[in-house]
């Protein structure tokens, strides 16, 4: 037992080589071919470091020889400085909080109000024909249109005020969280459901303790779905109208050639996305550790 | 009257593209209180739309089905199900999933407790009773979803292959224990089964059934069942009256499958 273990120590793996995904663990350290075996391809972690590493690299470099005009390329230490002066002092009187909140309150409210409605919505249409018959022919219809083909007609009817934002956004969620939670409920095994009613379940409790659980994993995917959505709708909204948020604030300082603001805004929009979808994830991770394991 | 009892079931389903398949045709029979009767046959002969049909999941579309003397008309707790995998809830725990049923219908907490812990230790998986059920190995599921189905005390249990997901070593004593809870429940139990091994030595009565209609060919009365409660199991299976049983039935599915292949032209 002993002589086994010093065995597989001795073959076993660099632990650091490991950790950087340079060499395989387990199973996978002796594979003989991994092209074409998903299971092995997990993404070296060493590559991923340097591939970040060049970029920005590259950023600093192509900026300090000027390959580009500063204009159109900032170095990363001007961009760096002007995001300090607007995290201090703010831009056109608007402090950076503000610009962030605004952006953020407009998508919670709007992806709130699009799960609010959609997964009700997506569960009646997944348990009822009747239901299903009446919205199906608007879901699908509305579906494909880009919410942003929406924004003239908002506009047009609500002003360029912060309902006509939130209702775009709520329209770029909804959709996605009715065909999340119909594909949910319509997801549940028949023998799950079968079990319950022969355990004396009522409807109401197969609802809620079988078809309820057994959705949470679409619903969840459909609401990281959504909220991407949500994000990359919003800023493309306030590129056309807004008094503050993270878009109107790149949108601006663009007419000013402000390029170091519009780099760092786009980094914190694409921060701020990265890190609302980690949430989901744990969210998710925490709320529904069954998921995938039917 | 405690009988679970089919007169003429007749169950045909129609297709989407206006033909239709009868899955039964004719099928009467009259089981007695805590008997265990198993159904034999090849897939396509209507075993689990019998199953079904006693369960109250559909109606025939032809005859009735009763159990003490009331028609069945729709699921019930009088009658429970297990199924062949993959219907144990994977948001619950291991005692949930057992606690299911007496939580349905608002029995206290206590006593639900002391129903699970009962049941957990009667199925061998005392201590098991916070795990996930996806942390167990199939034929310990097949275990939670017994323990689940007995939570309620029901009647009768429906058993739709339960031990086919399972390998050969765990499905044999699988088999123990299924005996061994209709022997301390007595409760009235049908299994359908694809194993003739396993149909001859769980089923005191053994129907072997033939597709297209979907019908009973042939009753057996079988004696192995309750023998089995306490005579060695590899003894008792190749026993000579059970290796007799056991060739009777397999050319009797020879002959069937031959009539098959022989009215569709097809060579083996
Ligand atoms: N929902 C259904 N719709 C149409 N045909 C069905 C349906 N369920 C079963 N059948 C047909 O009925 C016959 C019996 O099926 P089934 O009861 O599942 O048999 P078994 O369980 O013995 O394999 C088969 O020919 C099958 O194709
Ligand atoms: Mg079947």
């Amino acid at each position: 037992m002993a002589e086994n273990k010093t065995d597989t120590e001795n073959t076993g793996a660099n632990p650091i080589l490991v950790m950087l995904g340079l060499a395989q663990v387990g199973t996978t350290e002796r594979k003989t071919v991994t092209f074409g075996d998903a299971s092995a391809i997990t993404g070296s972690r060493f590559w991923s470091i340097v591939s970040v590493v060049v970029l920005i690299a590259l950023w600093f470099v192509s900026a300090a020889f000027e390959w580009t005009d500063s204009t159109f390329l900032p170095s990363p230490q001007s961009t760096w400085a002007k995001f300090y002066e607007v995290f201090q002092e703010g831009y056109r009187n608007v402090s950076l909080w503000e610009n962030i909140w605004s952006s953020l309150r407009r998508v919670l409210y709007g992806f709130g109000l699009g799960c609010l409605l959609g997964i009700p919505i997506g569960f009646a249409m997944g348990l009822s024909n009747t239901l299903r018959g009446i919205f199906d022919p608007i879901v699908e219809f509305f579906r494909p249109i880009p919410p942003l083909a929406f924004i003239p007609l908002f506009i047009l009817w609500f002003g360029i005020g912060e309902q006509s934002k939130v209702l775009l956004l709520f329209f770029a969620a909804f959709w996605v969280m009715v065909i999340a939670a119909r594909s949910g409920v319509l997801s549940v095994k028949l023998s799950k459901v079968r079990a319950a009613y022969s355990l004396g379940a009522s409807k109401l409790q197969i609802l809620t303790y079988v078809i309820l659980p057994n959705a949470l994993p679409e619903v969840f995917i459909g609401m990281r779905v959504a909220l991407g959505v949500c994000w990359g709708t919003l800023v493309a909204a306030e590129l056309i109208a807004a008094q503050e948020g993270l878009g109107q604030m790149i949108w601006v300082a663009q007419k000013f050639f402000l390029t170091e603001i519009v780099f760092f805004g786009i980094i914190l929009i694409g921060v701020i996305g990265v890190i609302m979808d980690l949430l989901l994830r744990l969210l998710e991770r925490w709320l529904i550790p069954w998921r995938g394991k039917g | 009257m405690q009988n679970l009892t089919a007169n003429n079931v007749g169950m045909i389903y129609k297709l989407p593209n206006g033909g239709s398949v009868e899955a039964l045709k004719d099928v009467s029979f009259d089981l007695e209180r805590g008997r265990i009767l198993t159904l034999l046959g090849p897939s396509g002969c209507g075993k689990t739309t019998l199953l079904n049909i006693l369960a109250g999941f559909l109606a025939p579309t032809s005859g009735s089905v009763s159990l003490s003397g009331k028609e069945i008309r729709g699921p019930g707790q009088d009658r429970g199900m297990v199924f062949q995998q993959g219907a144990l809830f994977e948001w619950l725990s291991v005692e949930k999933n057992v606690g299911f049923g007496p939580n349905m219908n608002g029995v206290p907490v206590a006593q639900t407790k002391k129903i699970v812990d009962d049941l957990l230790a009667t199925v061998g998986l005392a201590g098991f009773g916070d795990k996930a059920v996806y942390e167990l190995s199939g034929g310990m599921q097949q275990r939670v979803a017994l323990a689940r189905c007995l939570a309620n005390d029901p009647e009768v249990i429906l058993m739709d292959e339960p031990l086919g997901a399972l390998d050969a070593l765990t499905r044999e004593k699988m088999q123990g224990l299924i005996l061994k809870l209709w022997n301390e429940t007595g409760k009235t139990i049908i299994l359908v089964t694809h194993s003739v091994e396993e149909a001859l030595f769980l089923g005191d009565r053994l129907f072997v059934m033939a597709p297209r209609p979907g019908r009973i060919e042939r009753e057996y009365e079988l004696p192995f069942a309750k023998m089995g409660l306490t005579a060695n199991v590899r003894e008792l299976k190749t026993s000579p009256e059970f290796i007799e049983k056991r060739e009777e039935i397999l050319s009797l599915i020879w002959e069937m499958e031959e009539e098959i292949m022989g009215s569709r032209g097809e060579v083996l």
